[in-house]
């Protein structure tokens, strides 16, 4: 659904990407992992076409350069990592948001672009907060409220950045369940930055590491996931053991 | 489940400020120092519309006083609350930031100074002031967004506000030199610095519209971009928006009515700060409530200071400048408080 082939994004002449091929398939989550700094949410931005780059991304086949700016946004749908939340707007109002893809420069949304925005309220169950400001909500209410934006775009890529670090660990479970089913049952291509090792491991199907500014190792978590690479890219001293049900689980050691 | 009612129009409150801005204009017309009948009024005004024709037992005199100075200064009134109002909606929200109003990013001042060139050049009455005016006001925006972004830094709300300042006070610094340096217009000058509806007939209200009807129209057609623009640059992108092209349109069309309504009716403050906030705690913060509630209510807002302005101290008129601080200072705290309160 999406592939980057040698995308390079440079920042004042130092490349915070350099030279990422990837791809996402329909359906597919793949989690992103890395240190601070490795370059995850600059290559998230470029693939979603807002931060500029080199090399070539591609949606569904095209790249995105031949899609214009409103194409792309149809295409993939982003959760940033601090999403703005206008404080006094109703959840209703900022949900609706994301039909801005589907509208006319100046046109008003319909009664479909109503109906759409609350099906996405609906299947995130913050139908009961419509009306609410973003202000009054928790943090993991909030959460929801960006991800049925994301929803009512009706994108079939989803770019998550690190969705889910201002949460905690029964929110996150939450959220990241959230993502999983609605990529069962929309087939979404998901592609998630994302600092929990062991989330990472137990929600995406393929992990992709990331070290300054280029990909690793690519593949299922059990091969990303050794002892040696995580303390490798992150001077971490860790455990990787396997949980009950065979999930492997990510342990830090005290020294 | 009320979602419906959140997106649509508050259509209950529309009707009820646009019936407030209907009892404004009547008793706008209706109320001055010679007496009329309210009855003979409306029939005056029936008059006048195409293909009726109505004896409103008013004597000539009287028919000019309702035609030819109350109802033109009243629509000017409107014309230039709603504009003023809807420009400083539309500030606060391209620039995301409570405190932007006309005034303080320094188009006012840009227009005060213009004009005043163009009033010691040529007189008050040419057709030149407005156009000084409005080029005064771009000029003003553009110092205050290069200003802005200079020093490489970000365009944040706050550089831009202080941009804003010192432009003003750069311009009204220039301004008042201009004026000093020419002693036989500063009358005319100052009268039109504080701000004042014309009662020169339909000749304001004709060189108003144009400005008005653009800048309304654009910022009421740009008011859901207006709430895109609220969750920031990036994610207007990521929606497919391109957020300069949003601020371009929405800035232009703000300057050129803030521009229109100095040049036609003076330096009026307040305006854009107070109507679109009190608008603000009645319906919330999006901007596809607030555009169109922000027009009905400015307009209302200012034929109802004007009247204010002619009659409180009457034979003597109270700039109107004067009475939308003074009224709609102490007003816009009530709301404030009461609405505070109630949320709680």
């Amino acid at each position: 659904m999406i592939e980057t082939q040698g995308v390079v994004v440079r920042y004042n002449g130092r490349a915070a990407v350099d030279g990422v091929t990837l791809s996402v398939a329909p359906g597919e989550w793949v989690g992103l992992i890395g240190p601070n700094g490795a370059g995850k949410s600059s290559l998230l931005g470029a693939i979603s076409g807002t931060v500029t780059h080199d090399g070539v991304v591609r949606i569904a086949g095209r790249p995105a350069t031949e899609l214009g700016r409103r194409a792309a946004a149809r295409a993939i749908a982003v959760v940033p990592q601090n999403p703005v939340l206008p404080e006094d707007m109703d959840v209703i109002d900022y949900v609706l948001l994301g039909r801005t893809p589907h509208l006319g420069y100046l046109a008003a949304e319909t009664d479909a672009d109503v109906a759409v925005t609350e099906a996405a309220l609906w299947d995130l169950g913050i139908i009961h907060l419509a009306d609410r400001p973003l202000g009054s909500l928790s943090g993991g209410e909030r959460q929801r409220c960006v991800l049925a934006r994301a929803l009512a775009q009706e994108a079939p890529v989803l770019l998550l950045d690190e969705p889910t670090s201002a949460l905690d660990i029964g929110h996150r479970q939450q959220v990241l369940d959230l993502v999983a089913d609605l990529r069962r049952t929309r087939s979404l291509a998901v592609l998630a930055a994302m600092h929990d090792l062991t989330l990472a491991a137990q929600y995406a199907d393929r992990l992709a590491l990331m070290i300054d500014g280029r990909i690793t190792i690519e593949g299922a978590a059990g091969e990303v996931l050794t002892e040696s690479t995580i303390a490798a890219f992150s001077g971490a001293r860790v455990s990787v053991i396997k949980g009950p049900d065979g999930q492997i689980v990510v342990v830090p050691k005290r020294r | 489940m009320t979602v419906e009612s959140s997106r649509r129009l508050p259509v209950l409150l529309l009707s009820l400020v646009g019936g407030v801005l209907l009892v404004a204009l009547l008793a706008a017309v209706m109320i001055g120092p010679v007496d009329l009948r309210p009855s003979a009024v409306f029939l005056e005004i029936f008059d006048h519309l195409p293909l009726v024709d109505v004896d409103s037992g008013l004597d000539a005199r009287q028919a000019a006083i309702v035609w030819e100075l109350r109802l033109p200064r009243a629509v000017l009134g409107a014309l230039v609350g709603a504009t003023l109002a809807v420009a400083g909606a539309a500030y606060q929200g391209v620039f995301r930031n409570p405190l932007a109003d006309p005034y303080l990013l320094g188009v006012a001042a840009g227009a005060g100074l213009g004009a005043t060139i163009a009033i010691v050049a040529v007189g008050s009455g040419s057709v030149l002031v407005p156009i000084a005016a409005f080029v005064g006001a771009v000029l003003a925006v553009v110092a205050t967004y290069g200003l802005g972004s200079a020093g490489g830094g970000r365009r944040t709300g706050t550089t831009l506000i202080l941009a804003g300042v010192a432009v003003a006070a750069f311009l009204t610094a220039a301004q008042t030199f201009v004026q000093q340096r020419h002693a036989e217009t500063i009358r005319e000058v100052y009268a039109w610095i504080l701000g004042r509806l014309g009662t020169t007939g339909w000749g304001d209200v004709a060189l108003m519209a144009p400005y008005a009807a653009i800048s309304i129209v654009v910022i009421v057609l740009h008011r859901r971009l207006l709430d895109v623009l609220a969750v920031g640059e990036d994610e207007a992108r990521t929606l497919g928006v391109r957020p300069e092209r949003v601020r371009t349109a929405v800035v232009i069309a703000a300057t050129l009515g803030t521009a229109g309504a100095v040049a036609a009716s003076g330096l009026i403050g307040f305006v854009g700060i107070v109507v679109p906030h009190t608008i603000r705690l009645l319906v919330g913060s999006s901007y596809r409530a607030i555009v169109p509630m922000t027009v009905l209510g400015g307009a209302a807002f200012l034929v109802l200071a004007d009247l204010v302005a002619r009659t409180a101290l009457s034979p003597s008129e109270i700039p109107i400048g004067v009475v939308t601080a003074f009224v709609g200072g102490p007003f816009f705290v009530v709301i404030l408080r009461t609405s505070r309160r109630g949320a709680q």
